[in-house]
C-alpha cells in the first residue's frame, strides 16, 4: 500500500526558502500570493495492512525519524 | 586522556580536529568510524563538522541514527565531555542531547567567514579558559546554522546560563548585523543541563594555532587538556 507523508515547517518557524519562492513568483508577475511554505513529500510503499495500523506505524516513523517535531508538522495520507 | 573523533561518511573537519587535539592536548585521538560501537575507552568525544550522509532528510539526522551515536548518548549521560562542532552541533540536536534545531540560514546563503562571539558561559569544561563576556573570533562555514527553539526553551537556556557563545559585533554588541544566520538570541553554541555537552556552529579547530591566523580556538582545546590532563 502507498502512504504519502507531507512535512512542513510549523507555523511560527521562519521559512526563508518559502519566502524566497514567494518573492520569485511575484517577480514573475504572479499576483495574489499571500504566503508560500516549502516542505517535503515522501511516498512510502508498505506491505498491505489495516488502515489504522498503517497510520499508527507511519506516525511512529514520523516522530522517530521522518519529521523533526521541534520544527516540523506532518500529515499522513492513506486514502490514495 | 583518550579522545575519540567520530567519523561519518561526509565528515570533512575530522582531520582538522585531530590536528588541533594532537597539537594542543599532546594526544593521539582515535578516529572512530560511525559503524563502530566500542567507545568504552574514551574521556572526550568530538563530533566534527562536515556534511554527514549528505545532509539527507535534515542536517545531522542520519548521523544521529547511526550505531555509534547510541554509544555517544550513553557516554554523554554518564558525564563524558562531548563536543559537537558545526555538523556535530546539528547531530547533537537531532540526537536530542541538546534542545532545539538548526534551520536553514535566514539569508539562505552558505556563510563562510570569521565572526565575533561573546562568551556567555565561562564555567564549562570547554569554556573555562575564556573570560565571561570576552569577545573572541572564530570562523563559521555553514548553510544550516539558524538556531531555533520555542520561547520556553530559549528562556530556560538564558535563565540557566546554558548559552556558551553568542554572535556579536567586534565590540561585543548583539546587533542584528552581527548575527550571520538569524539564530534566536544570537545563539552560536549551547550546553546541556550538566554542561558536559557543547554544540557550536563556529569552528575552534580552524583558529587553533598562530599559523592558521589566530589562536582563539586553541583556548578551548587547551582548557579541556588542562582539566582532563594529558
Amino acid at each position: 500500500m502507498k502512504v504519502h507523508v507531507h512535512i512542513t515547517l510549523k507555523k511560527g518557524v521562519l521559512d526563508p526558502q518559502g519566502k524566497a519562492i514567494a518573492n520569485a513568483l511575484i517577480s514573475q508577475g504572479f499576483s495574489g500570493i499571500n504566503d508560500v511554505r516549502q516542505g517535503k513529500f515522501l511516498e512510502l510503499n508498505l506491505d498491505e495492512m489495516e488502515v489504522q495500523a498503517a497510520h499508527d506505524l507511519v506516525d511512529k516513523m514520523c516522530t522517530k525519524l521522518l519529521a523533526n517535531v521541534v520544527i516540523e508538522d506532518y500529515r499522513i495520507d492513506l486514502d490514495i | 586522556m583518550k579522545a575519540a573523533i567520530i567519523v561519518f561518511p561526509g565528515s570533512n573537519c575530522d582531520r582538522d580536529v585531530r590536528v588541533a587535539l594532537e597539537n594542543n592536548l599532546g594526544i593521539k585521538p582515535r578516529m572512530i568510524w560511525h559503524k563502530e560501537t566500542e567507545l568504552s575507552f574514551v574521556d572526550l568525544v568530538v563530533l566534527p563538522g562536515g556534511f554527514s550522509y549528505g545532509d539527507y532528510l535534515r542536517a545531522g539526522c542520519m548521523a544521529a541514527n547511526s550505531p555509534v551515536m547510541r554509544e555517544v548518548v550513553e557516554k554523554a549521560n554518564k558525564g563524558v565531555p562531548i563536543l559537537g562542532i558545526c555538523n556535530g552541533f546539528q547531530i547533537l540536536c537531532e540526537s536530542e542531547l541538546l534542545p532545539g534545531a538548526l534551520l536553514r540560514n535566514a539569508g539562505l546563503n552558505f556563510v563562510c567567514r570569521d565572526v565575533y562571539l561573546k562568551v556567555t558561559n565561562d564555567r564549562a569544561i570547554f569554556t573555562k579558559g575564556y573570560g565571561l563576556n570576552e569577545v573572541i573570533r572564530l570562523p563559521i562555514a555553514h548553510h544550516d546554522g539558524n538556531y531555533f527553539a520555542d520561547e520556553k526553551i530559549l528562556k530556560k537556556l538564558e535563565d540557566e546560563n546554558k548559552i556558551a557563545f553568542r554572535y556579536c559585533s567586534e565590540d561585543g554588541e548583539l546587533t542584528n548585523d552581527a548575527n550571520p544566520n538569524g539564530s534566536a538570541k544570537h545563539i552560536a553554541g549551547i550546553l546541556n543541563n550538566k554542561e558536559n555537552v557543547l554544540g557550536m556552529m563556529p569552528h575552534p579547530e580552524r583558529l587553533a594555532e598562530p599559523a592558521l591566523g589566530g589562536t582563539d580556538g586553541q583556548v578551548l582545546f587547551e582548557t579541556i587538556a588542562k582539566i582532563l590532563g594529558n
